[in-house]
């Protein structure tokens, strides 16, 4: 147990010993190596990494150097990503063998190892993160913390702030004060429908009843989404502040999380930052010897991303499968064993803090009209920075995508950005300049979902990827309701059937009546959304469909059953490797004549094509 | 007095009860909603999207069935989109279904089958994969059938919700979606009591009975068998909804006609055996009540309820009058007294019962029943099954002049029909057991405290000096109640009468189906019984023991109630049972 | 108790632990499902059974539970469980091919485990490496930037062990 004034102590101390984290000219003689420990890195050997170093620097008797885990840098593409801090030196793709040249050169000799720098878009070396243009049209609100602190340790939360928003809630604001500023600063749902923060604060507030819950919805499901995982793994205690904050302004003393078992960094990080906070008195009872109490506790979901829509995430918490409930009645009056419970996801409550100790009018400054703030999206796909970005609202897609992502490579063209995930659109190139925010999204026949941003090269087929959505759909829906448990898979059989070569005349149309009717009879916000990949796809890339169903061709050749095998015999070499590998003999010829694929018996299994050196096929 | 509030149904100005449904405050305005998974008091989940409305201010469509009204609101439940909406639902639906209709045996009651046509639907226009088909024939009452299954979990509401069993649940998710029993059991191995109101819930033919009518027709065919049937007292009052008549037409006379038509030997009366289980019941309780032994004796007629006990209180088992059911007792004097009578070989003779039930079909395979290794009774129709039977045997049931039973079987008492409703048997029993006890006349023979469809009816009844306290449960739900009240030993009758089925046996799982939407606005059960204490009223002989039938029984063959003798025949015994064989 | 699934163990110590920690209301079944299935690797029928004595509730629901979540299994996985990730960033990068792959590889489909219960074949949803996408995992190994010739290379080291 810790007293408010230890904590403040804590603060303070702490503060001025971590000031090398994000102070350049920092007063200090020691060094803090931080190595990213999040899924992305760890999955390419991080924690050897970390290992390596701390080994070497007791076997060299090194003082003054600190080894530091932290969460997500962002900038996953070059991960495994160490940074040697106060001078901020940004290493991409280290290896756990580097780590014995980094502490030799860097750290003994004070000098950079410039073979592990990083390069940026224009192909410049870079030395320091912030000189990378991934930084510099980011401002990291929800991701102030990750990258910078050790997530499992409470006194470096502390150090930044930590804790002192729930300080001056408890003690200099009301419940009304806490909800009103929630609700000026214009914060709106970060799961995807935008509803606005404060307001669902405020009708939970006001329900009627004792008991009352506070829920995070951590089941981040949106397949090619991270950025949930990412917080709790870089900033957890920023989230437990956050639901106190939501549970003293609604009259809650029981918290929930959610959280996706496939995430278990995340878990753990999430665990131990709930026991420190016990430990210190900051979770539990009479905290800061207030009368507020409040206890959270870890539920761990088991593969359903249906329990991402709210009230199948309450069924699931309860002990159900996952299915929605009707709404209204909103989880605000009726949600966990029907008592008012305050529902928002992980990237809303990272805001909270920020917002209640800067102010709503430093929040709401930020962002378009209707869109406050800033929103993480988890970069992916034919992009160079494949990583995690936060940009203020109304951010143009194509600065994400060129400014920040670094565009396309392999010197390919842009063909389409996918947001929202399974409930969003494919967005074309004509649209780029959209400015990033939930209407104008949504007009364009997409929306913000969670987070999700997929870019697609030209090799991409839009029709494929509408089916590769609806197979998701298909495979999560929960089966509830009919037009969404049968409607959505004859969908995806209609669309199997195109991209099979099976298509016919008036299969748009079907596709186009299946989805209005989903969409409007579904039970919930899944089946509501789910033709919108196919939807949207239609919308831009109607050529496409046509030319699947009516030419039965696919200009980029991934529908295997459309493809056609050719040898391009510019390129071609005739060395004949493809004619070797063929298992039916489908190519024939010789090295005078050249060699061609004879079409009615390939079964365009692309063996040829894989084998052969020069592209040709 | 609740509130009433006022809204708008497409155009009209409706006013309703507070807490009323969308969907039933336009029923109350003569505006009609299509519905298929909505089951009255049973099942109103919104899944099937077929009651779907516009309601202003809400997003899409909303489920007529489980949104409640509010003042002001303005509903729309039949615009063009909502139409349209509807349509391609029911083609998705119809589109996973096996269409098999002509060979369903639920051709013409069928409530999808009714939508198809109300819809005008004459091609399927999203075809694609179907349900997988998994047929489940394996106990001796229900069929499953999983390829005409359209998940409107109205059977699954029905045994987990009405009746606390929890036999079948939703399985797998989203289109590999499934009513299943655990790990895809077939019932017979699972906890399962056969009581069928899965049956009577499902609007198709994914459930049904298992049919006996082959097996029942080669017996009548079969010259060296004598076959003997015997109907139960609900049967006659649910039979005539078969052929179009009035929900609670009494048809005794015309069955009893239809059955001789159709070939039995001789047609009895199951209220007959009704009767004597009165005598050895009422007997086996004074017995119990005098010696102070077990009690609260609980009643025994009702097979699924026996099934239930064994498998969920084994240690209650004590408290089960020892009294085979009606249909038991009955064939077991067929198969003695009868056959020894008419001197014929007991081996020669096949009982059939029509019962309301397709756990009977359960009970007459149990191997403890059995005397001189025969069973008391060799096959069991349900009503719908001998509604089959008449059908293919192209009888003009409804017009068929009136019949009795067959002596010197076939009478019976007012007190034996009333069996056929929750708190008949109880009331039955009183009758007898008051007299018996007083040796005085009944004055009054209603115990109204015991009638009704109130879950759980207890009374206190003097008997002379004596106050004796019974209770009657109906629907398993309720029975696990009072169960826990005797385990708890909080149990303060001493006498309970349990039936499986909510309602009764006229609401057993093998009476005719009746659909939801009639269900929404009639109560099947209650017109059925009201038939039956009509019938009771009519009768000349209203108490068990004044049987002339039963009289004579004792004095020829059986001696007394409790002798040796009925024990031998008449009582059983029962055991504890694995819910799960598996 | 008996029991007629053939098994030795139904009074499992394991499980009676995992039971005990969880008081015999309903609402613990997942709970006690992530425990179980991350211990016993799937949910064996007699552990269900027990769960369902435990908590209360029909197997059936239990059941309806266990295979309404994809993380619960009914059947063992092999000793090497593939996991091949279909996150749309790796499905970008080509992840069908590389599942293809592998299921040509082991002559299983997904969900199923190979005869001699060595290797099962499992499409994940993202698993968060969408910096290395496409991404396949082996058991806790994760192996990033794949391509069909890697598994190719990858999967004889395991079949050949």
């Amino acid at each position: 147990m810790k007293s408010l004034e230890e904590i403040r102590k804590i603060r303070e101390e702490k503060r001025k010993e971590l000031d090398l984290r994000v102070n350049l000219n920092a007063n200090t003689r020691e060094k803090h190596i931080l190595v990213c420990h999040g899924t992305g890195c760890t999955s390419s050997k991080s924690p050897k990494i970390i290992e390596n170093f701390r080994n070497i620097l007791s076997e060299k008797n090194i003082e003054n150097v600190r080894v530091i885990q932290t969460g997500c840098f962002g900038l996953c593409a070059k991960g495994p990503i160490v940074i040697i801090r106060p001078e901020d030196t940004f290493y991409a793709m280290v290896r756990p063998e580097d780590c014995e040249e980094i502490i030799n050169t860097h750290i003994v000799e004070g000098k950079i190892v410039e073979r592990l720098l990083c390069k940026d878009i224009d192909n410049s070396v870079v030395q320091r993160l912030d000189e990378l243009t991934f930084y510099k049209k980011q401002k990291r609100i929800a991701l102030q913390n990750c990258g910078i602190i050790d997530p499992e340790n409470i006194d470096e939360y502390i150090a930044f702030d930590g804790y002192k928003a729930l300080e001056k809630v408890l003690f200099e604001m009301s419940q009304d004060d806490v909800i009103n500023e929630i609700t000026e600063s214009g914060l709106r749902g970060r799961g995807g429908a935008g509803f606005s923060t404060g307001k669902k604060w405020f009708f939970t507030k006001i329900a009627e009843g004792k008991q009352k819950y506070v829920v995070c919805n951590a089941d981040e499901g949106d397949p090619g989404a991270f950025m949930d995982r990412s917080i709790l793994e870089g900033d957890p205690h920023s989230i437990i502040e956050a639901m106190m904050i939501a549970g003293y302004a609604v009259g809650a003393n029981k918290g929930y999380i959610y959280v996706r078992a496939e995430y278990p960094i995340a878990v753990h990080r999430f665990q131990t930052a709930i026991d420190q906070a016990k430990e210190y008195g900051i979770l539990g009872e009479n905290i800061f010897g207030t009368e507020f109490s409040f206890d959270l506790e870890i539920r761990l979901g088991a593969g359903a991303f249906v329990c991402g829509e709210e009230t199948a995430l309450l069924e699931s918490i309860e002990g159900r499968s996952g299915r929605p409930r009707l709404k209204p009645p909103f989880p605000a009056n009726s949600g966990l064993w029907g008592k008012p419970t305050l529902i928002n996801n992980v990237e809303t409550y990272a805001n909270i803090t920020k917002i209640i100790l800067n102010g709503a009018k430093w929040y709401n400054s930020i962002g378009t009209e209707n869109s406050k703030g800033t929103k993480v999206f988890a970069l992916g796909g034919n992009v160079v920075n494949v990583g995690l970005v936060e940009v203020p609202m109304g951010t143009t897609l194509r600065e994400i995508v060129y400014d920040i992502g670094g565009g396309i490579p392999e010197g390919r063209k842009f063909k389409a950005a996918q947001t929202g995930g399974p409930s969003g659109g494919c967005i074309p190139e004509e649209h780029l300049d959209t400015p990033i925010d939930y209407e104008s999204l949504m007009q364009i026949g997409s929306m913000m979902g969670s987070g999700g941003l997929i870019v697609m090269d030209d090799s991409k087929c839009m029709v494929n990827l509408a089916k590769f959505y609806l197979g998701f759909t298909v495979d999560e829906s929960c089966g509830k309701c009919n037009p969404c448990r049968i409607g959505t898979k004859r969908m995806l059989e209609i669309l199997e059937r195109i991209t099979e070569g099976e298509g016919e005349t008036g299969n748009i149309e079907k596709l186009e009546t299946l989805a209005e009717t989903i969409k409007k009879a579904s039970v919930c916000g899944l089946g509501q959304t789910a033709p919108n990949p196919v939807l949207s796809t239609i919308k831009y890339f109607r050529d496409e469909y046509v030319a699947h169903i009516e030419d039965k061709k696919c200009v980029t050749n991934e529908c295997k059953a459309l493809a056609k095998m050719e040898i391009n015999s510019e390129k071609c070499k005739r060395c004949g490797l493809c004619a070797k590998n063929c298992p039916v003999g489908a190519i024939t010829g010789d090295r005078e004549n050249g060699y061609v694929i004879d079409t009615e018996k390939c079964i365009k299994c692309g063996l040829c094509a894989s084998k052969c050196h020069f592209g040709a096929i | 007095m609740a509130e009433t509030i006022k809204l708008t149904i497409d155009g009209k100005e409706v006013e309703v009860k507070e807490g009323t449904s969308v969907l039933a405050a336009a029923r109350e305005a003569n505006i009609d909603i299509p519905t298929l998974c909505f089951l009255k008091e049973i099942n109103a989940a919104g899944d099937c999207r077929m009651c779907i409305v516009e309601i202003e201010g809400r997003r899409g469509f909303v489920p007529s069935c489980i949104t409640k009204v509010e003042e002001d609101m303005v509903v729309r439940t039949n615009t063009p989109e909502i139409n349209e909406a509807r349509r391609v639902i029911l083609d998705l639906i119809l589109s996973t279904h096996n269409r098999e209709c002509l060979t369903c045996v639920r051709n013409g009651n069928c409530e999808l089958q009714t939508l198809a046509r109300q819809f005008g639907i004459q091609e399927i226009e999203f075809e694609g994969e179907k349900i997988e088909a998994k047929i489940d024939d394996l106990s001796p009452s229900i069929v499953r059938d999983t390829s005409k299954c359209i998940m409107c979990k109205r059977c699954v509401a029905a045994c987990k919700n009405v009746q606390n069993i929890g036999a079948i649940d939703v399985a797998g998710r989203g289109f590999e979606s499934r009513i299943a029993a655990t790990n895809d059991e077939s019932l017979n191995n699972v906890n399962c009591v056969f009581c069928g109101q899965c049956i009577e819930a499902c609007p198709v033919g994914a459930l049904k009975e298992k049919d006996d009518t082959k097996l029942v027709w080669r017996k009548i065919n079969d010259k060296d068998t004598v076959v003997l049937v015997q109907t139960a007292p609900a049967v006659r009052v649910a039979l005539g909804e078969e052929f179009g008549m009035p929900i609670g037409t009494n048809v005794e006379g015309k069955m009893v006609a239809v059955l001789r038509k159709i070939g039995f030997d001789k047609v009895f009366d199951t209220n007959t055996g009704a009767d004597l289980t009165i005598m050895e019941e009422a007997n086996e309780f004074i017995e119990r009540f005098t010696q102070n032994k077990t009690l609260p004796m609980i009643t025994s007629c009702s097979p699924g309820w026996i099934k239930f006990i064994e498998m969920n209180y084994p240690e209650l088992l004590g408290h089960l009058s020892t009294c085979k059911s009606p249909q038991e007792m009955f064939g077991a004097i067929l198969k003695s007294y009868y056959a020894e009578k008419e001197k014929i070989d007991p081996k020669k003779i096949f009982v059939v019962s029509v019962m309301p039930c397709v756990a009977k079909k359960f009970e007459r395979s149990r191997e403890e029943l059995k005397n001189n290794e025969l069973d008391n009774v060799d096959a069991v129709l349900t009503t719908r099954e001998l509604a089959r039977m008449i059908k293919q045997a192209n009888i003009d049931f409804v017009n068929l002049p009136d019949e009795k039973f067959d002596s010197p079987m076939g009478d019976a008492t007012g007190a034996a029909v009333i069996f056929g409703t929750t708190g008949g048997v109880m009331e039955a029993a009183l009758r007898t057991a008051v007299e018996t006890i007083t040796g005085e006349e009944l004055k009054k023979l209603y115990f109204e405290d015991v009638r009704g469809t109130k879950g759980i009816k207890k009374a206190a009844i003097k008997i002379g000096e004596i106050e004796v306290k019974v209770a009657v449960a109906h629907g398993l739900a309720n029975a696990r109640k009072i169960l826990e009240e005797i385990k708890q030993g909080k149990a303060d009758y001493q006498f309970v009468e349990i039936m499986a089925c909510p309602g009764g046996c006229v609401n057993g799982g093998g009476q005719p189906i009746v659909s939801s939407k009639i269900r929404s606005e009639v109560d099947v059960k209650t017109l059925r019984a009201k038939a039956l204490y009509s019938i009771d009223e009519a009768k000349t002989i209203r108490k068990s023991h004044e049987n002339p039938v039963i009289k004579r029984l004792y004095e020829e063959y059986l001696e007394k109630p409790g002798s040796h003798k009925a024990h031998e025949l008449l009582h059983t015994t029962y055991g504890e049972r694995d819910k799960y064989s598996i | 108790m008996n029991c007629k699934c053939g098994c030795e163990n139904y009074k499992d110590e394991k499980l009676e632990n995992i039971l005990q920690k969880y008081n015999q209301d309903k609402g613990n079944l997942i709970q006690i499902l992530n425990e179980v299935q991350v211990q016993y690797g799937y949910i064996p029928k007699y552990v269900q059974k027990r769960i369902s004595e435990y908590l209360d509730m029909p197997m059936a629901e239990v059941y309806g539970v266990i295979t309404f979540y994809a993380r619960f299994t009914l059947k063992p996985k092999g000793r090497y469980n593939i996991a091949v990730c279909l996150g749309t960033a790796c499905f970008v990068k080509g992840s069908e091919k590389i599942l293809d792959k592998v299921k040509e590889k082991l002559g299983i489909d997904v969900g199923e485990t190979t005869e001699d219960g060595k290797f099962s074949i499992e499409a994940t949803r993202c698993i968060g490496a969408c910096g290395l996408a496409p991404v396949f995992t082996i058991n806790d190994e994760v192996y990033g930037k794949a391509t069909p010739e890697m598994v190719d290379k990858i999967l004889d080291k395991y079949i050949n062990e």
